[in-house]
């Protein structure tokens, strides 16, 4: 482990915490310019942040140790999460403690935190929430692991940093796998992260909403820190699919210019994926719960065919 | 590994892989004219996928067969089946036999056995498109499974075009296309066939006053 490397995996961080609420801001600010509504202002989720963090904690009486302890988790998971995922350079010393499997089970730990959480005060809105978290969970988890399957077959390697290093660096090969996994990809992200079609994060009708459910009962600074940790994940999720999909300009090692260039380039690219994501949050009405196990159902059978294909297809013997 | 593969049989492939998403997508379908649209936009990926194997192979007749899957398959049969859809005031969602996700399944099940039975012919085939004849048989497949679960009779008749597509598919990747006259008979067949068709849905719809053909297991008159 050299230190431009370290210097690098501080920095990754730091940029996936600053930009994290930066990037829900300006999905939101587009959602709101795409449904003619006036835009609330880009830096909202900091001031959130600001406001929830200089607010007193209120914990309800039959609150156990867990209820307090839940957000640090689910904090502690969402920037491990970040620090993995190859955002701007592939040299990143933590890569080696998780692949991409074990990202896989850093999402399900805070999942199961926040669904314990929710069902640890004993309302009934928290344990209904908790239950539907862990239904969409069940059925996107294996459709994550299939993608993750197919860009290992490619790479020849589980680890992040390696398949994005192979992808990003390669002559041009169009892989018909990467579009199937790319759309799976899509999907499974927009149920993890609580986006339209599956669950609305902008409503507190009961009997809607998941992500939202689960945390009624947090205020002040465990409040701050689950807002946080959502925004890391959508951050994480977006910088996996660039990482993945669209890997152009993410520098090979410790190569500081290229660095530089790649932090440019990284934002432009969330911004084109903030856009893309409003819009598929606009033109798509929310599903009724009962209708994500088919949604999922799809992203899985995606991910299979993305496999089949890539046995079919482009592998010779 | 893939890149023995020159740049055109990659595109090639790729195409191939979007018409099994397609395939996919219409099992997926529940509105008619979503459907037809999927039809349509599924005859334009093997369109491209015949005209790039044109541009390669230079073979005239199949910028031939190219030129009529446009024509056809994009554009007269889309435009057959929206006329016919309007004629026939057809509304709300296609009832499927097996809910949706199951029919996903089985889906899945008939890809892998499609792949797996063209692995061993694929391999006597020498043209640059042979990886996409278990995708063509696949597409075939995923044809059938629609016209087997859905009850209304317009969607069987897109899957009966489906299968084509499938076929076509087959023809062009294991042989650069059947002979010009087999080709154009076909297409014939096929628009003949979907014009009689279309004829018939108003005939089952006066008697039975439904397109579902549930109510055609019933032979008694009553």
């Amino acid at each position: 482990m050299n230190l431009s490397g370290f210097l690098g995996q501080v920095f990754a961080i730091l940029l996936a915490l600053v930009l994290a609420p930066l990037l829900s801001g300006w999905v939101g600010q587009c959602r709101a310019w795409f449904q003619n509504r006036t835009a609330p202002p880009l830096l909202l989720p900091y001031y959130m942040l600001q406001k929830l963090f200089n607010k007193e904690v209120v914990l309800a009486h039959n609150a156990s140790s867990l209820f307090r302890a839940a957000p640090f988790v689910i904090f502690g998971c969402m920037v491990l999460a970040c620090a993995i995922v190859p955002t701007l350079s592939t040299d990143l010393p933590f890569a080696p403690a998780a692949d991409a499997l074990a990202l896989v089970g850093i999402f399900g730990l805070a999942r199961i935190f926040i669904a314990l959480a929710g069902m640890d005060v004993g309302t009934a809105f928290g344990s209904l929430g908790g239950r539907r978290e862990m239904l969409v969970g069940f059925l996107a988890e294996p459709a994550l692991l299939m993608v993750f399957f197919t860009l290992a077959m490619i790479a020849q390697s589980t680890s992040l940093a390696t398949i994005v290093d192979t992808l990003a660096h390669r002559e041009l090969v169009i892989y018909p796998s990467l579009a199937f996994a790319g759309v799976a990809f899509t999907f499974v992200s927009l149920a993890e992260n609580a986006r339209v079609p599956v669950d609305n994060p902008a409503t507190h009708l009961e009997l809607t909403m998941i992500h939202e459910a689960m945390i009624l009962e947090y205020s002040g600074r465990h409040l701050a820190l689950i807002e946080w940790a959502a925004s890391l994940k959508l951050y994480a999720y977006s910088c996996l699919g660039l990482a993945l999909f669209f890997p152009w300009g993410i520098a090979p090692g410790d190569n500081f210019l290229a660095l530089v260039a790649a932090i440019p380039l990284l934002l432009l690219k969330l911004a084109i994926g903030g856009v893309l994501l409003a819009g598929i949050e606009t033109i798509n009405a929310k599903m009724r719960i009962f209708r994500a196990p088919e949604f999922l159902g799809t992203a899985f059978m995606l991910a299979v065919l993305g496999l089949l294909v890539r046995l079919l297809l482009e592998v010779r013997t | 590994m893939s890149q023995t593969l020159p740049f055109s049989a990659q595109l090639i492939n790729l195409l191939a892989a979007l018409i099994l998403l397609l395939a996919f997508a219409m099992l997926a379908q529940r509105r008619i004219l979503a459907l037809i649209n999927l039809f349509a936009l599924q005859g334009l990926a093997l369109f491209l996928a015949t005209l790039v194997a044109a541009v390669t192979t230079g073979q005239l007749h199949l910028y031939f067969s190219a030129g009529l899957t446009l024509v056809l398959k994009v554009l007269v049969l889309p435009w057959i089946l929206h006329r016919l859809v309007r004629q026939l005031r057809i509304r709300g969602e296609v009832e499927a036999l097996i809910n949706i996700p199951t029919t996903m399944l089985v889906g899945i099940a008939l890809v892998m056995a499609a792949f797996n039975v063209a692995l061993p012919i694929s391999e006597l085939a020498h043209t640059i498109t042979r990886g996409t004849l278990g995708i063509a048989l696949a597409v075939v497949m995923l044809a059938f499974l629609m016209m087997i679960t859905r009850r209304k009779a317009i969607s069987q008749v897109v899957g009966f075009l489906s299968m084509e597509n499938g076929l076509f598919l087959a023809a062009t990747s294991a042989t650069y296309g059947m002979p010009m006259v087999v080709e154009l008979g076909i297409a014939l067949d096929v628009l003949v066939g979907v014009i009689i068709l279309g004829v018939f849905f108003f005939q089952i719809r006066d008697q039975f006053d439904s397109l579902d053909i549930r109510h055609m297991e019933k032979l008694k008159d009553n």
